[in-house]
């Protein structure tokens, strides 16, 4: 290395220039790409909510979403209304798939504040579901999902992901073996809320028990097994006043 | 001749086994101990350091001359945080299928210490298109292990390999499960993947005894 490189006036121009240039150039294709990620994160939401009440192009045992060019239409065919919910009432928004779920928990820590709820009623051939959107945290990151009910509380279907939980552990949380148990599980026992435990002891890997409000859980991901079953125990219960309503 | 002279082919083939990052030099074992329980995450973690780790040497070896010697490690930081936000950010915008299987990656790419490692060792000292293939050779020798390791971890520990249920059905009793054979779910666990690599450094070493260090 030459003299130059090594004096300190060098190594501060050389680290502002380049903080200067790497910012720059990070942030022009940050907002240059954003309106694009914005409507394919619209997409995906889409994709994930009609997912959640089996609307989706699977087959055997592979996750197929609706394509993208027709994910809108198709969410206009199947989504009948969205709603906002706040404890037992419901107010039709259809701009409720736009709720930060992020944003509303961090606002409800708050004690004054109407957390406002979105919720999804669906209809697929004739039976309606309620597709709702849950988010808790795993081993490493956020983790989140959409659960279709039916008027009874049982669960018709669910679609989860994760922003960062062990490739091959605990990213199993989006892959049909996991995903399919939840089928037809109660989130109720009786008239007391359970929600669905993640278990590890249930002693019913082949998932026939419907009514025991669990699931089998993944090897070597207890954490994000756990922060899923928190999850699904904490969020459903805010809907509970409402969809009992519907119940009746 | 081919493309490589002779001294240029030596850097993509001595990674690959004598001089391999992982099982010699020892460095990244944290990626592949993190993500080598399944198959297909090897495969892609492979394939996003490949990329980065061509590029950053390529960028660093270009920088060389200019990089001031004292902040060096923080350049070459930025130089991989910049490359993989870089990819990060066009792919969810043109590829947001594919992004969303590399998210969890992204963290374990830029603190991947072999990365820093060839920026620190070689790029600093050698010509753009020398650290180009230096750093396509150890990203393939990374890779090697990786797959390796994932491949066995992922067949003992599920009984599948890419997700296909290669041994049977665990839970129908089908296949080598009708014999009374049992996934072992500690191979999915990071202490086997430990074991794994020490096993693979054991064959390599006993092969190779000149790989053996003096005590």
């Amino acid at each position: 290395m030459s003299q130059k490189t090594d004096s300190n006036l060098y190594t501060i121009l050389f680290a502002t220039g380049m903080v200067i240039i790497v910012g720059a150039l990070l942030a022009f294709l940050a907002s240059s790409l954003k309106d694009k990620i914005a409507e394919n994160k619209r997409i995906e939401k889409q994709q994930n909510i009609l997912y959640a009440m089996g609307i989706n192009e699977n087959d055997e045992s592979s996750v197929e979403f609706v394509s993208k060019d027709i994910v809108g239409e198709e969410f206009n065919k199947y989504i009948t209304k969205q709603l906002v919910v706040t404890g037992t009432n419901a107010v039709e928004n259809d701009k409720a798939y736009l709720i930060d779920l992020k944003k509303e928990s961090t606002l409800a820590k708050d004690k004054n504040y109407q957390r406002r709820l979105p919720l999804f009623v669906g209809n697929k051939d004739g039976k309606e579901s309620y597709i709702v959107p849950v988010r808790g945290k795993g081993l490493w990151d956020a983790i989140w999902g959409y659960i279709a009910l039916d008027s009874e509380l049982v669960i018709q279907g669910v679609y989860f992901d994760h922003a960062g939980e062990t490739p091959g552990l605990g990213s199993n949380i989006k892959e049909r073996f996991f995903m399919d148990d939840f089928i037809g599980e109660h989130i109720m026992d009786g008239d007391t809320f359970k929600g669905v435990a993640v278990s590890k002891s249930n002693a019913d890997p082949k998932n026939l028990d419907k009514t025991d409000n669990e699931v089998d859980a993944i090897s070597g991901s207890t954490i994000t097994g756990d922060g899923l079953a928190a999850m699904l125990k904490k969020d459903l219960k805010m809907y509970l006043p409402y969809l009992k309503t519907v119940n009746q | 001749m081919g493309l490589l002279s002779k001294k240029d082919l030596k850097l993509i083939t001595d990674p690959l086994a004598d001089n391999n990052p992982i099982t010699i030099q020892v460095l990244g074992i944290c990626s592949a101990l993190a993500i080598t329980a399944e198959l297909k995450a090897s495969i892609v973690m492979s394939i996003a350091v490949l990329f980065v780790m061509g590029l950053g040497n390529l960028t660093i070896s270009l920088m060389r001359n200019i990089i001031p010697p004292k902040i060096r490690i923080i350049v070459q930081l930025i130089v991989v945080a910049t490359l993989v936000i870089i990819v990060d950010l066009v792919l969810k915008a043109f590829a947001y299928e594919l992004s969303k299987t590399l998210s969890v990656f992204v963290g374990l790419i830029i603190t991947n210490c072999i990365i820093m490692g060839r920026f620190e060792a070689f790029a600093l000292a050698n010509g753009p298109f020398r650290s180009f293939i230096d750093g396509i050779g150890n990203a393939l020798g990374y890779a090697v292990i990786l797959i390796i390791v994932g491949f066995f971890r992922e067949l003992l520990g599920s009984g599948t390999l890419l997700g296909f249920k290669v041994l049977g059905d665990p839970i129908e009793k089908t296949g080598v499960y009708a014999f009374g054979y049992e996934n072992n779910g500690f191979m999915l666990l990071a202490p086997m993947a430990l074991i794994t690599v020490g096993i693979i450094i054991w064959v390599q070493r006993s092969r190779n005894t000149s790989l053996i260090e003096d005590n």
